[in-house]
């Protein structure tokens, strides 16, 4: 038997001289191949001697198990290349902008009202809605503000009729609350927030003729001024997520609320006033059935505007309805 | 409500300074609004008189002055000012004083020594302008500090009250309630009754006691009504924001501010007969003292002679029965109107007096003796005369009814322990009566508090002493529940996200419009309008967001904006048959390029399909389950071909569209403006997810093409053939629509994808032809559609 090992040299030429696939399977065909040189070699084993062929055979093998590997070795280096050439024209600048979608964004008061709603639903507050055309009754009757009492004139109201206005507050959603309350038989603890919109005939760079409130209510056995004054600072420490944030009380005035406060906020060495509280008013109670020697109560109202411009920064109260893209875009 | 701190002081006796002083007013519930000095710093400013004034050599405008400012020797002092004089006396700014901007320096002026300045009272900063020398008394004290001699140290205080506190509407008031927050002690000016030397006095016929409980009339005469009102007195005014007007119309002032008690004082040559205090009879009318004539009401009551209303009760007396200069007799008013009688009468005339203020808020009806006694020794210090007896006239005046303070109930509502003492102590501050046992207080609100009726009240004085500061925030202990969330209930922070995500920048609007928009745009002639409105062009409530929408979008065009999706949600408002109605809407607006310009895509202007399916990311979750139509229709906004009213499960509930070119004109938009608005509740429900049974086997799918009239609506084929349920066809959908060559006139093609599986066994070919013949049947019968070949 010739010896084959030359062939593994001539292979490897034939292969690395293959500059294709193509080219790479004619000279494997060469030698692995029906008639190629190893094919044949194999095939004359059967005429050796039963001795010689075990010899033979694994020599021949041997030479085979060379030239597949150097085959496998081939292929693999012209894949790679072929793949490399591919994504070598694939390549993009990747650097270029992104397919351009329309940004939205939400308006910076709705940005407060979430973050409001979200505080105080943390602590199991549930929202309240009320009518914006509110009765003359709910928006002052009802909240202890008789017709010709001089607190009147502390709301200066749009008036539809005699016997509507819009509302001046939104605490009519108080009476509204605690009255439904009553009818399906809903005992207290009741915790509400009514966020919505006011109105009031002022315009002018520190007033909107509407503007935004949140009224804050919680009725219970066992709550007190010392609570409300609690839960207002812990709001605003939260909302301005300032631990430094402390919260001063200024004895006030509002018919629906006795005792009643001003709310100022510790601010850049100062106070700002934020809104109005206090404890709900026995005749509020009584107008909605609720036993005011069992049960107290305290609520406050707080302005959301001026809570998102001291949060954003904002300066001009004007911004807020003037709806300037340049304005809205920054609160993404 | 102006004052000026140094008469404050004069009745209270407190060693806070003045911004101590402020902030306890301010802290006790008295807002402190405004405190300014009345006069800028200066120094070394004295009370000067000169002794002469001659000419000065070198100068034709200038004097040269010998001053005597209270030193052995006069100062030489070259002054410009025209009324320079001999004689004259003026303040005098001596070297080394410091003035409001410059200070003052031994100088040569023309050659001649001149050792201070003669002031202005603008050199002094007391006023803005000033022609010559500020001109003194003569009788002015040579030599003493300027600032002492006008009192130029003080404050104007401006307190804003709250209304419950109309006993804090005067000095004595407010001296009060320094006393009760800091302890301090009062020192009120002792009144006594004036010596009677007049027997002459008028009747008071009270007809409405109920109105008027109390009223104290008196004859004065013999008066000088030209006597001049002492500078004291003016200054106090002036410091309360009250120009003098005369002297006895300025003491009237005086008690008001002093006491708190509204007091008129007629011209009593001036009344025919005796006085009477009545409603007012239906046509009678009244010349006002501001000149103004009013047809009263029968429930205005009046202060009337025998011929008729001479005032307008505790809010303006009338005219000619006013003081004038030439009156000798006066008949001097002080009365007790109860607060219901007065309140809002000033509003619907349009006065709101001082007087009114008070009455309409609560006068101290224990008081009102007093005020006249301490009037009527005003006006015989000032103006002389001989006062008579009063007639006084009382009726049932207020109760004060004793209330109870529990020490429990205290320390449950402030959340703050309290002892008995304590309490005792702060209502003895405050000048109430109590009696007390058994932790209880049962206390009788004096006369001049109006606002002490329940418990409440009293709580809300003992924390007001106690200082609302010195109650801590404490957080609440409650039981805890878990609140109920509703699955099926969407927020509406849900679809304002979603349309965040789609592009859409939200904007909040006013409420109240243009009526013509609600008019014209909108198609709705009756809106709900204000009375009131801010201004005309924000005069009615709206009835969709759309108008808001478009002038945002004009706003920023205008600023150069090329584009803009805005959406807002809020209240629309209508009204049926007297009643009024609101609605939450959301309603967007896309105008513009569909994306921003960029160089991955071309250009493609927002379409109608665009904005449909910005829709449909709001009903995305709504409409599951539920029949959602978009039927052409025509609102008045809206492009005719180009508009449609939505349907779900057949309620309409809200509107798509492009905005008609008219309005498009109107508006000045250069492109086309998509609108859609669509009632929010409709969208805030949505189904339980039920879970199915997910087919293993795979679906077939066949593509079809048909051609029918171009007129007829896709959304009909496609609910038709959803509706016909076509065994084994789950799914019908449109992926091509095509129009022109190869297509007859007035024709068009749809390209249909079906799907179609068996969940039980694979499909054989036999069985999706058969399908999908049945399907081309149905197509063909109602639609005479054809396969496109």
């Amino acid at each position: 038997m010739a010896d084959l090992t030359h062939l593994i040299a001539e292979a490897q030429a034939d292969f690395a001289s293959s500059a294709s696939m193509n080219d790479l399977e004619i000279a494997k065909a060469k030698y692995l191949g029906k008639s190629g040189s190893l094919t044949d070699a194999l095939k004359g084993l059967g005429k050796l001697s039963a001795e010689e062929r075990p010899v033979a055979g694994a020599a021949i093998n041997v030479v085979k198990q060379a030239v597949e590997a150097a085959l496998t070795a081939r292929r693999e280096s012209l894949l790679n290349a072929e793949q490399a050439k591919q994504l070598a024209q694939e390549s993009i600048d990747v650097t270029l902008p992104a397919r351009a979608q329309s940004q939205g964004g939400l308006h910076p008061v709705t940005l407060t009202l979430r973050r409001v709603e979200e505080l105080f639903h943390s602590i199991g507050f549930e929202v309240a809605t009320g009518p914006e055309i509110e009765t003359d009754f709910y928006n002052f009757t009802a909240l202890n503000i008789p017709e010709d009492h001089p607190a009147r004139a502390m709301h200066d109201t749009f008036y539809i009729d005699e016997a509507n206005v819009l509302r001046t507050h939104t605490s009519p959603v108080q009476i509204r609350y605690m009255e439904n309350a009553l009818k399906t038989n809903k005992a207290p603890p009741l915790k509400i927030i009514a966020p919505g919109r006011v109105y009031r005939v002022d315009s002018d760079a520190t007033h909107s003729p509407m503007f935004h409130q949140v009224e804050g209510l919680w009725v219970d056995e066992d709550i007190s001024f010392a609570n409300l004054k609690g839960v207002v600072q812990d709001f605003l420490q939260k909302f301005f997520e300032r631990d430094d944030l402390t919260v001063r009380f200024r004895p006030s005035f509002f018919p629906f609320t006795e005792p009643s406060a001003e709310m100022d906020m510790s601010w850049n060495g100062g106070w700002l006033e934020i809104g109005g509280c206090g404890m709900v008013h026995p005749e509020v109670f009584k107008h909605v059935n609720i036993d005011s020697e069992k049960y107290r109560g305290f609520a406050f109202g707080l302005g959301v505007e001026r809570l998102t411009m001291l949060r954003y920064g904002v300066n001009d109260l004007r911004h807020f309805f003037n709806n300037d893209l340049r304005f809205l875009s920054q609160f993404k | 409500m102006q004052f000026s701190e140094n008469w404050l002081r004069s009745l209270v006796n407190t060693d806070l300074d003045s911004q101590a002083l402020s902030h306890a007013l301010t802290m006790a519930g008295l807002e402190v609004e405004e405190m300014q000095p009345v006069a800028a710093a200066f120094s070394k400013v004295v009370v000067a008189k000169i002794l002469s004034a001659e000419k000065h050599p070198d100068a034709d405008r200038l004097q040269v002055c010998k001053v005597d400012v209270g030193l052995p020797e006069p100062l030489q002092i070259v002054c410009g000012a025209a009324n320079a004089r001999a004689g004259l006396v003026a303040p005098c700014a001596m070297v080394g004083a410091e003035l409001p901007g410059f200070s003052i320096k031994q100088a040569k002026v023309r050659g001649i020594e001149s050792f201070g300045m003669m002031c202005s009272s603008k050199e002094l900063g007391l006023s803005a302008e000033a022609t010559g020398l500020l001109e003194l008394d003569s009788d002015a004290l040579i030599g003493q500090d300027i600032r002492q001699y006008l009192d130029l140290d003080d404050h104007l205080l401006t307190l804003k009250l709250t209304p419950n506190r109309s006993d804090c509407l005067s000095l004595t008031g407010i001296a009060r309630d320094v006393a009760a927050i800091t302890g301090a002690t009062t020192r009120f000016e002792v009144i006594s009754p004036a010596a009677v030397e007049l027997s002459q006095r008028k009747a008071v016929a009270v007809t409405e006691s109920s109105a008027c409980p109390r009223y104290c009339g008196r004859l004065i005469s013999g008066i000088n009504a030209q006597a001049i009102t002492p500078a004291w007195m003016v200054k106090r005014l002036e410091r309360s924001g009250l120009r003098t007007i005369s002297a006895v119309v300025d003491i009237t002032n005086y008690v008001l501010l002093a006491l708190g008690q509204p007091m008129h004082a007629f011209d009593a040559a001036k009344l025919n007969g005796d006085v009477s205090v009545r409603f007012a009879n239906a046509g009678e009318s009244l010349s006002l003292l501001n000149d103004q004539t009013i047809q009263l009401k029968t429930d205005d009551l009046v202060i009337a002679d025998a011929q008729g209303a001479i005032g307008l009760a505790g809010i303006m007396g009338g005219k000619p029965t006013a003081v004038s200069d030439e009156t000798t007799d006066v008949f001097l008013e002080s009365a007790f109107f109860v607060p219901s009688v007065i309140a809002g009468k000033a509003r619907r005339l349009g006065l709101s007096t001082d007087s009114s203020y008070r009455f309409e808020r609560g006068v101290d009806f224990g008081n009102t003796r007093n005020a006249i006694e301490y009037a009527t020794t005003l006006i015989q210090q000032i103006c002389g005369g001989k006062a008579g007896d009063v007639t006084e006239v009382i009726g049932t005046l207020p109760a004060r009814q004793p209330v109870k303070l529990r020490m429990a109930r205290l320390v449950s509502v402030l959340g703050i322990a309290f002892e008995q003492p304590k309490v005792a102590q702060l209502l003895t501050q405050l000048g109430f009566s109590f009696s007390v046992g058994d932790e209880v207080f049962t206390v009788t609100p004096p006369s001049y508090r109006f606002d002490i009726a329940i418990e409440e009240d009293l709580i809300e004085e003992i924390a007001r002493l106690h200082g609302y500061d010195h109650i801590p925030a404490t957080p609440p202990v409650a039981t805890l529940n878990m609140l109920a969330v509703p699955e099926q209930q969407l927020h509406l922070n849900q679809l304002r996200d979603g349309l965040v995500f789609a592009g859409y920048q939200e904007v909040v609007t006013y409420s109240f419009v243009d009526e013509s928009w609600e008019r014209d745009l909108l198609g709705n002639s009756a809106p709900i309008k204000l009375k009131n409105p801010i201004a005309s062009n924000l005069s009615v409530m709206r009835s969709s967001l759309w108008g808001g929408l478009l002038d945002t979008l004009s706003y920023n065009l205008n600023r150069k904006q090329e584009r803009a999706s805005l959406f807002e949600i809020g209240a629309v408002y209508h009204q049926e048959a007297g009643v009024y109605h609101e609605s939450t809407r959301i309603s967007g607006l896309a105008y513009g390029s569909a994306k921003p310009e960029q160089w991955a895509e071309s250009s493609k202007e927002v379409d109608f399909f665009d904005a449909k399916a910005h829709v449909e990311v709001l009903l995305g979750a709504t409409h599951t389950g539920r029949q959602l139509v978009y039927e052409k229709a025509v609102h008045s906004a809206l492009h005719p071909g180009q508009s449609a009213r939505i349907l779900l499960d057949g309620k309409a509930i809200g509107w798509l569209g492009k905005l008609h070119p008219k309005w498009q004109q109107q508006y000045d938009f250069a492109k086309s403006t998509f609108l859609f608005e669509m009632d929010a509740d409709a969208l805030l429900s949505r189904h339980l997810p039920a879970y199915q049974e997910v087919s293993k086997l795979l679906p077939v799918r066949r593509d079809l093409a048909i051609v029918l009239d171009e007129n007829t609506a896709v959304e009909t084929v496609l609910t038709a053939v959803k509706k016909a349920n076509i065994p084994l066809i789950k799914e019908v959908a449109l992926f091509d629509l095509y129009q022109g060559r190869g297509i007859a006139e007035s024709k068009k093609s749809l390209a249909l994808s079906v799907l179609m599986h068996d969940t039980q066994k694979t499909l054989t070919d036999v069985e999706a032809d058969t399908a999908i013949a049945n399907l081309l049947q149905l197509l063909q019968n109602d639609f005479d559609a054809t396969l496109r070949n």
